[in-house]
């Protein structure tokens, strides 16, 4: 971990990895999309509208993944004042926040015929909404401090706090009695869900993921660039005055 | 041609279903291209700095205070 806290071996090493994971994305999103909207079957009591679960359960996996790095990477900067670990966690917020975004839009889509309604009250809709505004709140933090050594300090306490939030996701569907339907993949007794539906699930799993990578790296490229621009107009600035 | 409007139709729940895959394209779309034009910009205010010959060698730097 501390050998990337320097900025240029990190980009480095982003450079070798982003075409590979850009090819990863590509190829098993492809799979994924062909399996579940040609070659796996209708559910036999939702119909077509199953196919839905292939675009919402990996990006409500992305949603609470996502924040997750954001939690890890603020301990990580706030305990070993790791040099790019605060940016990698900014390089997250706007990722996780679009997922979510994806998870809410795409379960109310799903919802409405199944359940008869956009939007419930239930226990795991409102928790992933309330992930939601804990992007926009971490998203908001870094944007109203100029002091960014603040802003990286205020963002990465709201992120460790809320972090509070993704086991409630989680786990909100055993806790509660609730609408959204209990764990259907990651349980004690394994997936109940039939390999046929499975496959093109965990290939868009996978395939969400290493394009989270590329996305992330390019915006970790763009924070870490940025610092050098800000150091350098200072240094300037200082030689100038 | 039958076979394709069954698959479009997706056994009537089409109005949900094409939605949900547009707006996660749209979104993942969005995402990927703020973020290489937002690596771009900052790509080319570098170039422009090194070019005019500003400031000290590169700061391997864990932030400044001060960052305007």
């Amino acid at each position: 971990m501390h050998r990337f806290a320097n900025p240029t071996r990190f980009l480095r090493l982003a450079d070798k990895i982003i075409p590979w994971a850009g090819g990863v994305t590509v190829i098993t999103i492809a799979a994924g999309l062909y399996l579940g909207l040609f070659a796996s079957p209708a559910d036999f009591q939702q119909g077509d509208s199953v196919r839905i679960m292939y675009v919402h359960v990996p990006s409500a996996w992305m949603a609470m993944f996502i924040y997750t790095n954001m939690a890890v990477a603020s301990a990580v900067a706030l305990i070993w004042k790791h040099a790019i670990a605060d940016l990698a966690a900014k390089a997250c917020a706007p990722i996780g926040a679009g997922f979510t975004l994806v998870a809410l839009a795409t379960g109310s889509l799903w919802g409405k015929p199944m359940w008869g309604t956009w939007w419930v009250w239930d226990a795991r809709l409102t928790s992933v909404l309330i992930l939601l505004f804990l992007y926009f709140g971490y998203i908001a933090i870094w944007r109203a401090f100029d002091d960014q050594t603040k802003a990286a300090k205020a963002a990465a306490i709201l992120a460790l706090v809320g972090f509070v939030n993704v086991p409630i996701i989680k786990f909100s569907v055993e806790w509660w009695n609730t609408l959204h339907q209990p764990a259907s993949v990651l349980r004690l007794d394994g997936p109940s869900i039939h390999p046929s539906m499975l496959a093109p699930l965990l290939l868009m799993g996978v395939g969400f993921t290493t394009y989270f990578i590329v996305v992330l790296l390019w915006r970790m490229r763009a924070e870490i660039l940025g610092r050098r621009i800000r150091a350098r107009r200072l240094a300037r600035a200082g030689m100038g005055g | 041609m039958e076979d394709l409007l069954n698959f479009l139709g997706m056994g009537g729940y089409a109005a949900f279903v094409w939605p949900a895959f547009a707006i996660a394209t749209a979104v993942m779309i969005a995402l990927a291209v703020d973020s290489r034009r937002m690596l771009s910009a900052v790509e080319r205010e570098l170039a422009g700095l090194e070019e005019s010959g500003a400031g000290a060698p590169d700061a391997v730097s864990q932030g400044t205070g001060d960052d305007t």
